[in-house]
């Protein structure tokens, strides 16, 4: 009788991936930190196997554009770290977000997109990707329901971000996916804000992920770089919606990346077609800044979410705070599902509505000290943002209030300072806007 | 087109060409894969050889990634059946390569077809290829957890951290996925085969040129087993990859293909 408790082998834990996965002490030298391989190009062996790079029949590296030794140790490492198949590192989350939806979408192809969206990622799909043909439907991202209704035909993809910005509704992933894969599509999800110790969207029934680097995996705030993580799971072939999968390919004398790469269709396809013709490549210094903050992403997320709850606490409880956004407190209308998704906290990025609207907000701002008044999060020195007058600001009013973005309201991302400080900060700076 | 499909025993296969376009009399090799895989495995090797002109048979063995049917239950059956592939593509000799569970059907077919295969490589191979009553239980049940036992214990030490050849591929990411492709029973069925299999049953002789190639590090078919599989062929060659495990197509892609040149282009 077979045991019904069937257990397979301890896998290797987060934070040993985060220092190990990918790299190995350099071959050549013995050198114990990942190498920056500054190099545009690489020697061939011989002609035959040059020729062998180029047709996918050898593995390694021809062209940094394409690959590289250094980038190649970030992508495992986001791989490993995701639980994906493989990774491509981008010039930036933006180029990442572009990849994705050139590998699977053309003109005529649609999106079916959370409206709580980064801005930038806003501007790609409601102004620039229509030029090309690449419509999107922005729907609620608390609405499954809304995602399944905005589905055509042409649509290619469903996307959301973990932790709408700068809202912070939390993209019911499960249901989303359930909807996407009925109707033969994939789940892509922007998990900037998690991080993979935070929530790692595959396991959810994601099947893409992308995150701006620049960010909380980095943790330094020094480099731009995006990821792009191919989960693996989709069946391109079952749904018989994607042509550049499943068809043969004259760019490449008629490859059906399907057929040859199987579980990896996508991140191939990705990186033979759109690295190299898109070339929205990641410099290889850039990836060694990302590796080192990577490798303290646990303790520093730990410290992040920590210094977050103490400072959504002291905000909550002040007369000069409207309300706080966070889904952690028991208010957020997903404060069930973040506990389901997010166990480990929900980040450290977050937002507040000020009492006295536009002018308090900026009194606000202008008073911090230790808090930067500057577009970015996930850095690890305490930030702070208006939206409605920075990343939003091509957003009309009714657009803002569609995306849950008052006009008085400000976003924080929490750093690793002592937290006693940033509260005295905020506090100060409370006191002079109370007073506007 | 990457690949064909063929009828072969009432059921559609599924083979892998390398997305070659050989001539009519172009010498062929054909790679036969593994407990719960499909010919995406092979996807380096096939590509090189049909570049060099080879014909490529690669199929997805029954049930297994795009062939219909139903799985076999013994090796000696996928001899056979593979021979069936031959037959149906018009092929009548190949150099024949497979990894692990593939390595015994080829071995077997080597046996059974004597004249209709031109050389052997068997990668990843061990004679009798037992199989944990730990693994055979939970693939039994469809349980993920033969999957995590298989995927884990087909890498080396090293190589379950990554860091091989192909650009951002994570290995052990991508050995998960391809097992989970594989359909109910299939991997059992598999998995059952090689345990059950008995090389004292076959009772012919391989006298075609052969390598072995085996991985110091493979946990599921260790070394020093695949160096007493390659004692047992007169004059067999053996490549050993140092820190290697057994997914070595994944680990060390690059020397497995080096290896492979002589021995497939061999007449």
């Amino acid at each position: 009788m077979a045991d019904p408790e069937h257990r397979g082998p301890r896998p290797t834990g987060f934070d040993t991936l985060t220092l190990h996965a990918g790299q190995r002490p350099d071959a050549a030298t013995g050198a114990r930190a990942t190498p920056i391989y500054q190099s545009a190009s690489f020697v061939f062996p011989d002609t035959d196997f040059a020729v062998g790079l180029f047709n996918i029949e050898r593995a390694g590296h021809v062209y940094s554009r394409l690959s590289n030794p250094t980038n190649a140790v970030l992508e495992e490492r986001i791989s490993a770290l995701e639980g994906g198949v493989g990774a491509i590192a981008t010039a930036s989350g933006q180029a990442a977000m572009h990849l994705a939806v050139a590998t699977l979408a053309s003109a005529g192809d649609h999106i079916v997109a959370s409206r709580s969206l980064y801005g930038g990622t806003h501007n790609l799909l409601e102004y620039t990707l229509p030029r090309f043909g690449i419509e999107t439907t922005f729907v609620d991202p608390r609405s499954p329901d809304a995602f399944a209704a905005a589905i055509r035909d042409n649509t290619k993809l469903l996307f959301g971000e973990i932790l709408g910005n700068p809202g912070l509704e939390v993209l019911d992933i499960p249901r989303v996916a359930e909807v996407a894969h009925a109707a033969g599509l994939p789940l892509m999800v922007d998990a900037t804000f998690a991080t993979p110790w935070l929530c790692k969207p595959l396991d959810f029934g994601t099947d893409i992920v992308v995150h701006s680097a620049t960010k909380f995996l980095s943790g330094h705030g020094i480099v731009i770089g995006g990821l792009l993580v191919d989960g693996g799971t989709f069946d391109w072939e079952a749904s018989g919606r994607f042509p550049t999968l499943t068809e043969p390919y004259d760019g490449f004398h008629d490859l059906v990346f399907a057929e040859e790469f199987g579980p990896q269709a996508f991140i191939t396809r990705a990186r033979k077609e759109g690295m190299r013709d898109f070339g929205a490549c990641m410099a290889p210094t850039t990836a060694f800044h990302i590796l080192q903050g990577l490798e303290t992403l646990p303790l520093r997320m730990a410290k992040h979410v920590e210094n977050t709850r103490q400072v959504v606490a002291f905000l909550d409880a002040h007369d000069a705070v409207a309300s706080v956004s966070y889904p952690e407190l028991a208010k957020h209308p997903d404060h069930e599902l973040a506990g389901k998704l997010l166990p480990n906290g929900a980040g450290a990025v977050f937002s507040f509505e000020l009492q006295g609207g536009r002018e308090a907000g900026r009194v606000f701002i202008e008073s911090l000290s230790l808090f930067s008044h500057l577009a970015n999060v996930g850095d690890a020195k305490s930030l702070v943002i208006h939206p409605a007058s920075t990343t939003h600001h091509r957003m009309d009013a009714k657009a803002l209030a569609a995306a849950g973005i008052g006009e008085g309201l400000v976003r924080l991302s929490i750093g690793l300072e002592d937290p006693r400080d940033l509260i005295d900060d905020l506090g100060r700076a409370l006191r002079r806007a109370s007073r506007a | 087109m990457s690949g064909t499909r063929i009828e072969v025993a009432g059921a559609t296969v599924y083979v892998g060409t390398g997305s070659g376009k050989p001539a009519s009399d172009a010498a062929c090799v054909a790679f036969v894969h593994g407990a719960g895989m499909d010919h995406t495995v092979w996807a380096l090797p096939t590509r090189h050889f049909a570049r060099k002109g080879l014909r490529v048979l690669a199929p997805d063995l029954p049930g297994h990634g795009r062939s219909n049917g139903t799985a076999r239950s013994s090796i000696p059956a996928m001899a056979d059946w593979l021979a069936g592939v031959f037959d149906a593509t018009g092929v009548d000799q190949a150099a024949v390569v497979g990894h692990s569970m593939g390595s015994l059907v080829a071995w077997q077919f080597a046996q059974s077809h004597p004249d209709r295969c031109r050389t052997l490589a068997l990668l990843g191979t061990s004679m009798p290829m037992p199989v944990t009553d730990m693994l055979l239980n939970a693939a039994k049940d469809n349980h993920h957890a033969a999957i995590d036992m298989a995927n884990a214990w087909s890498h080396s030490p090293g190589g379950s951290l990554g860091a091989n050849d192909n650009p951002g591929v994570w290995m052990l990411g991508a050995g998960e996925r391809l097992l989970e492709r594989s359909g109910p029973g299939v991997f059992h069925a598999d998995l059952a085969a090689c345990n059950a299999f008995n090389a004292d049953e076959a009772d012919g002789v391989v006298n075609c040129p052969a390598l072995v190639i085996a991985g110091d590090e493979d946990r599921m078919t260790p070394a020093r087993a695949g160096l007493d599989v390659a004692s047992h062929l007169a004059g067999a060659k053996v490549v050993r990859l140092a820190g290697c495990g057994h997914a070595m197509l994944n680990e060390r892609p690059n020397e497995i293909l080096d290896a492979l040149i002589d021995i497939v282009t061999e007449r």
